[in-house]
């Protein structure tokens, strides 16, 4: 699993979604890899305003990168190279093979392995809450 | 300046939405001048020739483009035309290599009969050599007659004479041949269930997948979609609810991965995770450029979602002092899932998870039958942009692109109706599609006698790879 996508995902759990000590999981156990991919600027520039910053910077911290900038790179400091090869480096060149994301709020560890972390969760946590109802057309042919 | 698009005679409901996904990619204003299902000629306006080569470029259901010299529906019509239309280019062209085309759709012309035509074309003034091969400029006599289809969808009666001639100077060719190179029988890691390389490609298209741009597949199986918006250069995920559909039974392989390695595109692969929509990890904010899906429709197998069946108590059981769920090796539960819930938590789903202006294309069944017309779920915070049909006979299925609206804009659901599953506990009761099929197929077996106790299999249509059989109770 790579950095980006632990940026990403939360606890699964309901009602943790609402909790700010749900996000980012932590990384307990982390053997980390890295694997060599093209250099993507215009990716990295996309992407960037879509990261949370904090969290990033927790997940760096705790994976043992050098620490992050203060504040999120934004305007004229996504045109600097180094700044986005650095950021590339870590968002999708380092991943996770083994480990665990753990919970803040909850406390409930999803493993990592060979890469793929699994968010099942057992039945007593992912109760079904009521959702919001879409709206259905019934005749289909107004759009073709 | 108008263009004609020659198109590919199939998927014709893809056709056009295709070809405006592909203009917006390109960043082309286009307009549609005349389009018929039955042909594949498309007259189309864009701002210039490049435009016009940078949208065809990406097209999978296009074949060629071409600058519009003239039109007509006899030969002294079409030269008229030409005379009116394209004189003024002439003059740029009469020393270049060139040649000369002459194709006819749904016709034949005696090679005699095309010299003919070609010299009609004399008065052009082009003096520059004629090389088969690799020529500076490409002229074409493009002539439209009746097809077969059409014969039998409109009762009208075949023309000896073509009902349309264009004449063309060729710009450029399509991504068409890209369906070659991913051809499932060629693919690494595919299952029953893989989506064709054509529609695939089609699908990473109406969602506009390019460089620079997350997408994310939630149903991702083998990975047909994703590998494909790797290839028009966007980064993906995917996720499913069981981890062996995108690992593989093979332990040294490395499943959706895999089919990276083979087209060379590890640098778009993020992460494949195990995870369930209706329990989704991921954090609620926009963050996708693109969602593409393919339900897992259950009609051979139940639907199926995370938690215990109706009468089975969510009890934890404990084993050697460990609650089992701990346990390493652990299989959650998992309970039979409705058809319209499903739906309705990919649109929740892709309203949280797309950025503005972010596209869901997701496909979904319906039947041929209109007593049994299966309706269009719709979001008021998502734009239908376009609905599109493949037809099996007995049933079809739909390609439905939504775009996500920015906040504050609504769209218009007035004339939807809500819709919930029926109450039931079993897959069919929740499934009225698989009810029907099943029904169906049952039936049609039934009287050809093949109930011999196999399973039914439906065209382009099966199990989803590694599931558990118990499912299809």
């Amino acid at each position: 699993m790579k950095v980006i996508t632990a940026n990403f995902v939360t606890c699964a759990v309901k009602e943790c979604k609402t909790s700010p000590a749900s996000f980012p999981l932590h990384f307990h156990d982390a053997e980390l890899e890295q694997q060599e991919l093209d250099f993507q600027p215009e990716f990295i520039r996309n992407v960037i305003p879509r990261i949370d910053w904090e969290a990033l910077r927790a997940t760096a911290n705790e994976l043992g990168f050098p620490s992050l900038p203060d504040a999120k790179p934004e305007g004229q400091a996504l045109e600097n190279e180094q700044t986005l090869r650095d950021l590339h480096r870590m968002l999708l060149e380092t991943h996770v093979s083994e480990g665990k994301l753990v919970c803040g709020n909850c406390n409930h560890a999803y493993t990592i392995k060979e890469g793929i972390a699994n968010f099942l969760l057992p039945s007593h946590l992912g109760e079904r809450i009521h959702r919001p109802e879409t709206q259905w057309v019934t005749n289909a042919s107004q759009f073709e | 300046m108008e263009y004609l698009v020659r198109f590919a005679q199939t998927h014709e409901t893809f056709r056009r939405p295709e070809l405006e996904a592909c203009a917006t990619i390109a960043g082309a204003e286009i307009e549609i001048l005349s389009y018929n299902q039955y042909s594949p000629h498309c007259v189309v306006r864009f701002p210039d020739a490049a435009a016009a080569a940078a949208t065809i470029k990406r097209s999978v259901l296009a074949k060629d483009v071409f600058e519009l010299w003239g039109q007509g529906t006899t030969y002294e019509e079409l030269h008229e035309d030409v005379r009116r239309r394209s004189q003024h280019l002439w003059e740029g062209y009469n020393n270049v290599p060139w040649k000369f085309v002459i194709t006819s759709f749904s016709g034949t012309r005696s090679m005699e009969k095309k010299g003919e035509i070609m010299r009609s074309f004399k008065y052009m003034g082009f003096h520059g050599p004629i090389q088969m091969k690799n020529p500076d400029e490409e002229f074409h006599v493009m002539e439209e007659y009746i097809d077969d289809v059409e014969v039998a969808a409109l009762g009208v009666s075949r023309i000896e004479e073509p009902r349309k001639i264009f004449l063309g100077r060729k710009l450029g060719i399509s991504c068409r041949e890209d369906i070659i190179k991913y051809d499932l029988k060629k693919r690494r890691y595919i299952s029953t269930t893989s989506m064709d390389a054509e529609l695939s490609l089609v699908t990473a298209n109406m969602a506009l997948a390019a460089p620079g741009k997350l997408f994310f597949d939630p149903f991702v199986g083998t990975g047909s979609f994703i590998v494909c918006a790797a290839h028009f250069g966007a980064l993906t995920m995917g996720a499913d609810i069981d981890g062996r559909s995108f690992r593989g039974k093979d332990r040294s392989k490395l499943g959706v991965f895999e089919n990276f390695i083979q087209y060379k595109t590890e640098s778009k692969f993020i992460d494949t995770l195990t995870s369930d929509l209706t329990n989704t990890p991921f954090r609620r904010s926009g963050f996708l450029d693109g969602i593409v899906c393919d339900p897992p429709y259950g009609v051979r197998e139940g639907l199926r979602v995370l938690g215990e069946r109706k009468g089975k108590p969510a009890v934890n059981v404990i084993i050697d002092g460990v609650p089992a769920y701990l346990r390493p090796g652990f299989i959650p539960p998992k309970k039979p899932y409705g058809f319209e819930a499903l739906q309705n938590d990919v649109l929740n789903f892709a309203v949280q998870a797309l950025v503005t202006n972010g596209r869901l294309s997701m496909w979904m069944p319906t039947s041929n039958d209109e007593k049994l017309e299966f309706p269009v779920p719709m979001h008021e915070n998502l734009e239908v942009v376009s609905v599109s049909v493949q037809d099996f006979g007995n049933w079809a299925r739909r390609l439905i692109t939504y775009r996500r609206l920015p906040e504050g804009e609504l769209s218009d659901i007035s004339m939807a109706r809500k819709r919930t599953d029926a109450d039931g506990y079993n897959a069919n009761e929740l499934n009225a599609f698989r009810r029907v099929v099943r029904t169906m197929l049952m039936r049609r077996d039934r009287s050809n006698g093949l109930m011999n106790g196999k399973k039914h299999m439906l065209k382009g249509h099966g199990t989803r790879c590694g599931e558990d059989s118990e499912a299809s109770q």
